[in-house]
């Protein structure tokens, strides 16, 4: 139901001149800081003017911007068939939720409101919530909100209380740059002088000049000679509408054959060329070329002061240099509000980003902003896939993870890997991470759910949400660990239901952590929950002999320590209920051996987890205190959770028989 | 006034017709007003005497548009013809850029035209102004006069034209010349910001 925007529809292929260009300011600053500015945009002038182009450049401007946007552009027309289809399904409620999720509305031609009550109510609500809610409304009409009849008082106030602007008909200059430019595009030339000669005609409306320049373009393909401004003239029977003014048309000559007369042109256009002539060459030609300059600029919100400045000089060094740099530095000053507007759509809308005196601002500025939005937190480079150990407790996991770097965002989006602490969720998350990273252009948001939290209640509190939000909306790749600390978090759950739906239908990557299935978790809502669930849970379980063998050798050689077979053997045969206690053991061994300055050997190890020799267990109970002792290791136990003496092991095996 | 400023990028020009009584100023102007498009063209502004003399002064702004990035307006003026008014011509003389004297060629009125030359001379005088530092052109009008009632361009010229400024026969009726002069004193007016010549 919703139009396509043209593509052809843009600010750059739009004319600019006196009549129009409070309209295109306008519009442009919607487009780029949208429900910020005019609220709503009410764009009116008579048909052919430009206001469709404008309402679609408006679109494709903020789309451009910011791709995330939802932008809608109808026409009154197609709005209401929907209203009414919605209606007539039962979908009445359907169609006003979707339209208020609308971040842009465009709507054309709302002239046509005359007299249908039930729209008009209809629009009322709607523009109410979308401007409470922030969004933007811009609508085109050919009469001000006032004098479309039979209008609803409320709807005038609100039309009228944002901005109201009118497109006049554009004055002879833009008639030419308008016939210029067309001609251009469609690869037609004209000697010089008769687009001139056909736009000192006084069209009201573009479509009329188009229509002009089709029959000059025609005729000129047809008789395949160049088109003179006189033959111009004639074929579209310009003189009778320039003789419309009164008086008479000056008729010179005439002498030819029959039906052949030479007519003059209109006096006054005769007589503005002339004055242009003299202006051009009485304001020196540098100076004519900077004023154009700043006419250009100034119609695109450029300050000029710049260039105005020189203007106050006698004799400029360079002005076209001086112009050409003017020109760099409103490329760059784009470049840098197109950059920011990524990270921050806030923070484009400054001025600074305005005014090519403040450059060095701007750059500031936005290295500010790039610095604040510097990617969101990304994976630990220390956890990566090659140091994951695996083994049969965790290859299923593992496989699902490969399959998920294969296709990162189809196959199982989101991934939810659960498991006990210290199994080797957060090394897997961050492996992932570390690997979706490096796919070109990826941006990959790989963090603790409490830093994620910190991070929210930070911009909360520093009335940054666009810019949080546009940090993250910009990663493509969201991993999260502990997923189990959102309980409670209701505005962090939100924000995370929106970046979710977000990532979801963008097929980006979404991979969380927890300890146990999310509808066993506490305080996690049910919509986040089925979300989890609707990608694919697996689980890592404790690490079997094969894990725990190959990360006690990486521990080994990670510190160096010559790899001995039968301690490897002896360590991965005790039961360890996670990799993080397995490295735990493994390192009161390897400080033990450094205290005592003995190589790492079974034996050692042996010693320092079973409590050691005899002798020593009597010597280490001479040191008892106050009930903690101090390990040669180097830990600190306590006394009561210790089993210092055991029954030999012949005892212990009849003991289990029994 | 300014006539060319950089700053704000307009061009001001006020353009003062100048003449004696019933020579055809005002119909210069209706002429102008009848040929500028309406989207052009101010509201003309003629105070006038129940017998359609100009009581006070006749006012036309024209707006050219924009002119090599300058908004460009014109301000087209005339002063009440009839000696007794001479308080109003002065005023209307202030500032003024340039000045079309309209002639009336009709050979009885001679000693108006040059009594009004001498006016125009003396109220300048009054502004500070050098009649020969001001662009000024001539305009003969009622060229469509029977022969025997007008003088000829030569003897306009040898009796008015002593500056040898610019001139031109015109029909203000019919129009012709009328835009002729415009233009001339347009040129003149617009070449002196070449010469860097504050207006």
């Amino acid at each position: 139901m919703t139009t396509a925007l043209n593509p052809k529809f843009t600010f750059e292929t739009f004319v600019v001149g006196a009549a129009n260009r409070l309209a295109v300011t306008a519009a442009r600053t919607v487009a780029e800081s949208p429900g910020s500015a005019y609220n709503p945009l009410f764009i009116y002038s008579g048909s052919g003017l430009g206001k469709t182009h404008l309402l679609m450049a408006i679109g494709a401007n903020a789309k451009r911007l910011a791709p995330a946007l939802n932008v809608e552009y109808l026409t009154l027309d197609e709005y209401v068939e929907a209203f009414h289809a919605a209606i007539a399904a039962g979908q009445g409620d359907a169609f006003r939720r979707r339209f208020q999720t609308v971040d842009i509305l465009l709507i054309d031609d709302v002239q046509f409101l005359t007299n249908r009550r039930e729209m008009q109510a209809e629009l009322l609500r709607l523009s109410e919530a979308l401007q409470t809610a922030g969004r933007q409304i811009v609508l085109t009409s050919d009469r001000p909100p006032i004098e479309i009849e039979a209008l609803d008082e409320r709807l005038i106030s609100r039309f009228s209380g944002g901005l109201v602007v009118d497109i006049g008909a554009p004055d002879y200059e833009t008639r030419v740059a308008i016939l210029r430019r067309k001609s251009e595009e469609r690869g037609a030339e004209f000697p010089p002088g008769v687009l001139e000669s056909v736009a000192a005609a006084e069209f009201t409306n573009v479509r009329e000049l188009m229509g002009v320049l089709n029959r000059l373009v025609a005729y000129q393909a047809v008789n395949e000679t160049p088109l003179t401004a006189e033959a111009a003239q004639e074929l579209l029977g310009l003189e009778q509408r320039a003789g419309q003014g009164g008086g008479k048309a000056v008729a010179a000559g005439g002498g030819g054959r029959g039906g052949e007369r030479i007519v003059s042109p209109d006096e006054f256009a005769a007589f503005l060329t002339d004055v242009t002539v003299t202006v051009g060459k009485a304001v020196e030609a540098w100076r004519a070329r900077i004023a154009e300059a700043i006419l250009r600029w100034e119609g695109e919100g450029y300050r000029t002061r710049r260039l105005e400045s020189l203007l106050e000089q006698e004799t400029p060094l360079a002005p076209d240099e001086e112009i050409a740099s003017f020109a760099r530095d409103v490329e760059r000053l784009r470049a840098l509000e197109a950059e920011v507007a990524q990270f921050d759509p806030q923070s484009a809308g400054q001025s600074v980003f305005r005014d090519p005196e403040r450059l060095a601002e701007a750059e500031e500025t936005a290295s500010r902003v790039r610095a604040g939005a510097a990617p969101p937190p990304g994976p630990s480079a220390a956890l990566p896939f090659s140091t994951f150990a695996i083994g049969a407790s965790n290859q299923l996991a593992v496989n699902v993870a490969r399959e998920v770097l294969e296709e990162p965002g189809r196959r199982y989006n989101p991934l939810v890997v659960l498991g006990k602490s210290g199994v080797g969720k957060s090394h897997l998350l961050n492996a992932l991470g570390i690997e979706l990273a490096q796919q070109p252009g990826a941006i990959v948001a790989c963090l603790s759910t409490q830093a994620f939290i910190d991070e929210l209640i930070g911009a909360i509190d520093g009335n940054r949400m666009e810019w949080w939000r546009a940090r993250y909306r910009r990663a493509t790749a969201l991993l999260l660990d502990d997923i189990h600390l959102l309980g409670g978090k209701d505005r962090t759950q939100e924000e995370l239901f929106n970046l979710f739906n977000l990532f979801h239908d963008l097929e980006r990557q979404l991979v969380f952590t927890g300890p146990a299935h999310p509808k066993t978790l506490p305080g996690l809502e049910p919509r986040i929950v089925s979300r989890l669930e609707g990608g694919l849970v697996v689980e890592l379980v404790e690490p079997d002999r094969d894990v725990r063998r190959a990360v006690i050798r990486r521990t080994l050689w990670a510190q160096d320590v010559p790899e001995d077979p039968a301690l490897i053997d002896y360590l991965a045969d005790r039961p360890a209920d996670s990799v993080r206690s397995l490295a735990g053991l493994l390192q009161r061994v390897v400080s033990a051996a450094a205290a005592q300055d003995v190589p790492v050997s079974a034996g050692l190890a042996r010693e320092v987890l079973e409590g050691g020799t005899a002798a020593e267990r009597r010597r280490t109970v001479g040191f008892r205190t106050s009930g903690i002792v101090v390990s040669s290791a180097g830990g600190v136990r306590s006394r009561e959770k210790i089993v210092w003496d055991w029954a030999s092991p012949g005892d212990r095996v009849i003991e289990d028989l029994r | 006034m300014s006539l060319v400023n950089f700053t704000t990028r307009e061009i001001t020009c006020k353009i003062v017709y100048y003449g004696p009584g019933r020579s055809g100023k005002t119909t210069n102007l209706h002429y102008i007003y009848g040929r500028v498009p309406e989207s052009r063209r101010g509201r003309m502004v003629s105070l006038a005497t129940q017998t359609d003399r100009t009581l006070f002064f006749d006012f036309l702004p024209i707006d050219l548009g924009q002119i090599s990035g300058f908004t460009t307006r014109f301000q087209l003026y005339t002063v009440p013809g009839q000696v007794y008014y001479n308080a109003t011509r002065r005023l209307v003389l202030q500032g003024a850029d340039g000045v079309v004297f309209v002639a009336d060629s009709q050979a009885r009125q001679l000693d108006e035209n040059l009594e009004s030359l001498q006016n125009l001379q003396a109220n300048l005088l009054e502004h500070g102004i050098d009649i020969r530092s001001l662009p000024v052109v001539m305009q003969y009008n009622k060229q469509d006069l029977p022969r025997e009632l007008i003088l000829q361009l030569i003897e306009l010229d040898d009796a008015l034209n002593f500056r040898g400024v610019p001139s031109f026969p015109a029909d203000a009726l019919h129009g012709n010349g009328v835009f002729e002069t415009l233009k001339a004193i347009t040129e003149l007016v617009l070449r002196r910001l070449a010469q860097g010549a504050p207006a």
